[in-house]
């Protein structure tokens, strides 16, 4: 068996910084999407808006329960349809894989934070609900200035949880022949056969860049336990 | 001068509420039944009354936190219906103190106190920082202005809260057992606060057991039970001799 020899991933590195490029901005474009998306599904769930409340309902519940990567098999082919259909001609309009991936987990991810959102909004004491009503907030400045805020901190720590499985969980765009971090190192160590140096450094990102996170995650419930613990 | 006085007198003895046949059911459960109540500008009333007498469900209808079924509800000229217009405008000019606080506890004392103000009467950051200090310096609570809820204890929460309702510069303040959730020591702070506001003209309508403080500054006791104002006199007299046997007995009870 051949020593370890991690010079390799020098020469590799400016393919795998480019791939942890693209994981890193699906993340972000996900968390965004995801956040301003789930937080509309939340609130529409929440004022139990007729029929589109229902509808945003089942597409949560369908999403939630299939797998990521038979979502983006679907995106990736009934997208292009559906597109086609709204220009009109009926014949479909190719995204492209990029497209493809930035929409899909935008929308998978909001229906996670979307759950944890419309469960924070549950939670959220009546007594604050009365004391904006007593004040003459509008509902939009109610939810707005008072109720989102409390909900976002609190769901803090699980919202930063989703996102490292989101983190994770890019690495499936290779399905659609995407190169992320582990599609490059992947992609890498066919060519130079050095499979053992590739995924260790691949593992090594992943490790530093989730437990980061994960400390903000801790810093976040303890911060929030303090700020609450006298109410 | 004497114009003024005229004027003064006539808005003194003008209703500034004026409930008429209230009734508010819960499902089949009737919790108000053909209230009638007015207050006038200045007036300070205490309401009191046995556990789930319908108290707070009155105060509540005040302010269209609670919904009425029946009867008329008309606050500083204008009357409580559905439109969300009435009920903003109401709801501007009255403000409430709750048992529990519920200050909101992302923002800071003094952000709860200018939030209202700039969102709901348009005042400029600036302007409502100035008014919010205003009002915490006569709580005496401004040395905690930067602090958020979580930080205070439950006697400064509630002059927080009182505060907040103030810096709205509402005609009139409903008050719903502002004390009772208190510990005993945080009591007479909260109370001495309401009753320099009550100095200083306030008109108010305090649901509290405090006696002390409705012999203090009460210029009416109201009774209620079972949903209905059973009995309405001043204070003196409703201590000293109610004269109802209903009221007797809830005395009874809350002197021991
Ligand atoms: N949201 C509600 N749904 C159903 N019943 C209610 C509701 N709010 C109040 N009630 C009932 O209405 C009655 C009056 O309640 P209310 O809270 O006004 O009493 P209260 O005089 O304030 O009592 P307490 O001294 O315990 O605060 C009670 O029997 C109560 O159970
Ligand atoms: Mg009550």
């Amino acid at each position: 068996m051949n020593s370890l020899d991690f010079s390799i991933v020098l020469q590799a590195w400016p393919y795998l910084w480019s791939g942890l490029l693209f994981s890193l901005a699906l993340t972000a474009v996900a968390f965004v999407v995801g956040m301003i998306l789930g937080t509309c599904f939340a609130l529409l769930q929440h004022f139990e808006v007729p029929v589109i409340g229902k509808v945003v309902r089942g597409y949560i519940a369908l999403i939630r329960s299939i797998p990521l990567i038979l979502v983006l098999f679907w995106f990736f082919f009934l997208v292009p349809i559906v597109l086609g259909h709204l220009a009109g001609n009926g014949r479909p309009i190719p995204i492209g894989a990029t497209w493809t991936a930035f929409i899909t987990f935008g929308l998978f991810e909001a229906a996670y934070y979307s759950e944890i959102i419309r469960v924070g909004l549950r939670a959220v004491n009546r007594g604050q609900f009365e004391a904006c009503q007593a004040l003459a907030l509008s509902t939009f400045e109610t939810y707005r200035s008072v109720i989102l805020p409390q909900v976002l901190r609190v769901a803090s720590p699980i919202i930063l949880s989703q996102t490292i499985i989101l983190f994770q969980d890019t690495s499936l765009v290779y399905v659609l022949s995407l190169t992320d971090l582990l599609g490059a190192a992947s992609k890498l160590a066919q060519l130079n056969g050095r499979l053992v140096e590739m995924y260790l450094v691949v593992v090594v990102v992943y490790l530093a860049i989730s437990s980061a996170a994960s400390q903000g995650v801790a810093l976040l419930r303890k911060r929030y336990a303090i700020a609450g613990a006298r109410r | 001068m004497v114009q003024e006085i005229a004027v003064n007198e006539m808005s003194r003895c003008q209703a500034i509420v004026a409930v008429e046949g209230l009734v508010k059911r819960f499902g089949h459960f009737t919790a108000l039944n053909d209230i009638n109540l007015s207050v006038t500008t200045g007036e300070k009333i205490v309401l009191c009354g046995p556990s789930g007498s319908g108290k707070s469900t009155l105060i509540r209808c005040i302010n269209h936190i609670e919904k009425h079924d029946a009867g008329r509800i008309v606050v500083d000229g204008v009357e409580l219906t559905d439109r969300m217009a009435d009920i903003n405008s109401v709801r501007r000019e009255v403000g409430m103190v709750f048992q529990s606080f519920n200050l909101f506890p992302h923002l800071s004392v003094v952000e709860n106190c200018m939030l209202a103000p700039m969102k709901v009467r348009g005042l400029s950051r600036a302007e409502a920082h100035e008014r919010a200090i205003g009002v915490l310096r006569k709580v005496r609570i401004h040395d905690q202005a930067t602090k958020y809820p979580g930080q205070l204890s439950g006697g400064q929460q509630q002059r927080v809260a009182i505060a907040r309702a103030l810096c709205m510069q509402p005609k009139i303040m409903l008050f719903d057992e502002p004390t009772s959730a208190l510990d005993p020591e945080m009591v007479k702070e909260v109370l001495d606060t309401m009753v320099e506001l009550a100095r200083d003209g306030m008109t108010m309508v305090c649901v509290t057991h405090e006696m002390g403080f409705a012999r203090e500054i009460a210029d009416r006791v109201v009774f209620m039970d079972r949903g209905a104002i059973v009995e309405e006199a001043d204070p003196e007299t409703f201590f000293r001799a109610p004269s109802t046997e209903r009221a007797r007995d809830f005395l009874g009870q809350i002197i021991h």
